[in-house]
């Protein structure tokens, strides 16, 4: 039905849309570590020492526990299984609240505490109201 | 045949067409504008911020949708030899560049006061810049390369290399931790923006289709006349 040039050429854009999706596929898989914008505290229990350089710990900012004074802010990032204690003295954005989401770039001194450069603050996909957001809650 | 279109006829049709989409784009867009800032309510969390909404996702929308059709029209064009595609993508490609930048800009602009940071090398966001410079590039072909047979093979060549991306951006947010939020809207299960907020998003995304529709129009006929002056009548 086609000519032998059109099947030629059909194949060609096959043969390089399947190398590119395999290769790309194997880059990322083995770029995973840079790709992700932040580590979960259960990552960090699992590292085998301690990393001198830069990180971001990501997670949720447990419910009661920030605590601030003049210039000291600390609070605990959770993922629900382990929990990673976090001090920082700057100014915090908007959306950084207790139970939200968050992002810290800092140093980690021991599995336990990290002490926080940067605090980005993550929302979620939820866009509503605050009425329904009000009547959501009374259920 | 699809393969040779008359240009006398298309340009009938295309050079009479922008005066209506300028009019109804104009229309949806007021409507849409009018719904967003006024009538939309506030979020719950970020309150007036999540107006940015209304024209960074739409943006983001639209620059998908464009470069997967000059990706999809290019691979087609080039395996069946049909020069109008390869106008068609030609004439997509600037809007689709000028969406991109839009969605890149709102959100720096929606990220420092909600994240606190105009930029993170996160996943979703790099590789939105990579659409972009893939843009920057299957636009740059067209100027590079005069000869056609040339820029045709080049610019489809480049707009599949570039289609690869276009899944990673969509599934960034869920493969990997990043600070960009997952989608809110899922064709298979319910959406997460509540349905006052949908609806201006949704009026704004076919104002920003209608414009997109509008830039095309403007550059397809400058291309058929190109042609015309040329003398052929066939494209």
């Amino acid at each position: 039905m086609y000519g032998r040039k059109v099947k030629l050429r059909f194949f060609f854009v096959i043969a390089i849309l399947v190398t590119l999706i395999l290769s790309s596929f194997l880059i990322l898989r083995s770029l995973e570590e840079n790709v992700i914008y932040f580590q979960s505290p259960s990552d960090i229990k699992n590292f085998a020492e301690l990393e001198k350089k830069k990180i971001r710990i990501g997670g949720m900012v447990k419910k009661n526990s920030i605590s601030a004074d003049a210039n000291e802010i600390s609070f605990i990032i959770t993922d629900f299984k382990n929990e990673i204690n976090v001090s920082y003295s700057g100014v915090v954005p908007n959306l950084f609240e207790e139970g939200k989401g968050v992002v810290a770039e800092g140093i980690l001194k021991d599995k336990n505490y990290f002490l926080a450069s940067k605090i980005l603050a993550k929302h979620d996909e939820n866009y509503m109201p605050p009425e329904v957001k009000a009547a959501l809650e009374e259920k | 045949m699809i393969k040779y279109f008359e240009v006398n006829k298309i340009f009938s049709i295309t050079s009479k067409a922008p005066k209506y989409v300028l009019i109804l784009f104009i229309v949806v867009l007021t409507i849409g504008l009018i719904e967003s800032l006024i009538f939309s309510p506030e979020d719950y969390k970020q309150s007036h911020s999540v107006r940015i909404m209304y024209v960074h996702v739409p943006a983001a929308w639209i620059t998908l949708g464009i470069f997967s059709s000059i990706t999809f029209l290019s691979t087609i064009g080039y395996i069946f030899k049909i020069k109008n595609f390869f106008l068609i993508s030609k004439s997509l490609a600037p809007s689709g560049l000028i969406f991109n930048i839009i969605a890149l800009v709102t959100g720096a602009i929606w990220g420092k006061p909600t994240w606190g940071t105009w930029w993170a090398w996160d996943a979703r966001i790099t590789s939105m810049l990579i659409l972009a410079l893939f843009y920057v590039m299957y636009l740059l072909a067209w100027r590079i390369y005069q000869n056609d047979d040339k820029v045709y093979k080049v610019t489809s060549l480049i707009t599949i290399i570039g289609i690869i991306n276009v899944p990673i951006i969509k599934y960034s947010v869920d493969w990997w931790n990043t600070l960009h939020q997952p989608a809110s809207i899922n064709i298979l299960s319910k959406s997460t923006i509540h349905s006052s907020m949908l609806f201006p998003l949704m009026i704004m995304t076919a104002a920003f289709a209608l414009f997109s529709l509008l830039i095309f129009l403007m550059k397809y006929n400058t291309e058929l006349i190109k042609i015309k002056n040329k003398g052929l009548d066939r494209l």
